[in-house]
């Protein structure tokens, strides 16, 4: 073709969108969970105490907390079950390991669907390295779903 | 031959600005694609890159994923 300058992008549009990326398009505009999660929640090591991180965790006002390494990957979660278990038990122990996590791009709708169905009160959203965005929280995700219909003009 | 790049590689190449190219169907491009890309299918790559692209210009072509 003449070009001498073509490079390519090969884990493509895909990799972008779990990145959390920005994007242009009809579909720009959707809710998706990266832009509902958030990133204000609460996060802890695994060699913290559960007592410590509790106050913590409750002084912000959440009931939710994740566990982070050094480069806030996701390591594990603490929902209400979990911060009320024996405060001097490590983080390590305490949490629940590998919850299931959720990409930026993926569409709000569809991810209050899931959080509905499997009775899940919050999810992880991450990139497509596993660094936390934000926790995306049932309500949250509900309430944003529900404005998208009505703003679309569809039955909630 | 092009070159592989990652996710950073096309920022950097984007900022210093290369052509970006969703060789994707028109109906997926108009969803959703990369800020600033251009749509051509893959079918008319080779026929339409020189009427629409710039050859003085670096070029990034990408497509879904690796599949």
């Amino acid at each position: 073709m003449g070009f001498t300058q073509v490079h390519d992008y090969v884990a493509g549009k895909l990799d972008w969108l779990a990145a959390g990326g920005p994007i242009e398009g009809t579909g720009a505009a959707q809710p998706r969970a990266g832009g509902v999660a958030r990133a204000d929640v609460p996060t802890c090591a695994l060699d913290e105490r559960l007592g410590e991180v509790r106050e913590r965790v409750k002084a912000a006002g959440w009931d939710a907390c994740v566990v982070v390494n050094g480069e806030r990957v996701v390591l594990g979660l603490l929902r209400a079950g979990e911060l009320d278990g024996d405060p001097g038990s490590r983080i390590e122990q305490a949490m629940r390991p590998g919850p299931s996590t959720f990409r930026p791009h993926v569409p709000i709708a569809e991810l209050a669907h899931f959080l509905v169905d499997h009775d899940v009160p919050n999810a992880p959203i991450t990139t497509s390295d596993g660094r936390l965005v934000g926790l995306l929280l049932r309500d949250d995700a509900l309430h944003a779903a529900h404005q998208a219909h009505q703003a679309e003009g569809e039955e909630p | 031959m092009p070159r592989e790049i990652d996710r950073e590689g096309v920022r950097r190449l984007v900022d210093q600005g290369a052509q970006l190219v969703e060789i994707l169907p028109p109906d997926e491009y108009r969803e959703e694609h990369l800020p600033g890309a251009i749509n051509l299918p893959l079918r008319q790559l080779e026929e339409r890159a020189s009427e629409v692209l710039d050859r003085h210009r670096a070029v990034v072509v990408y497509c879904w994923d690796s599949a």
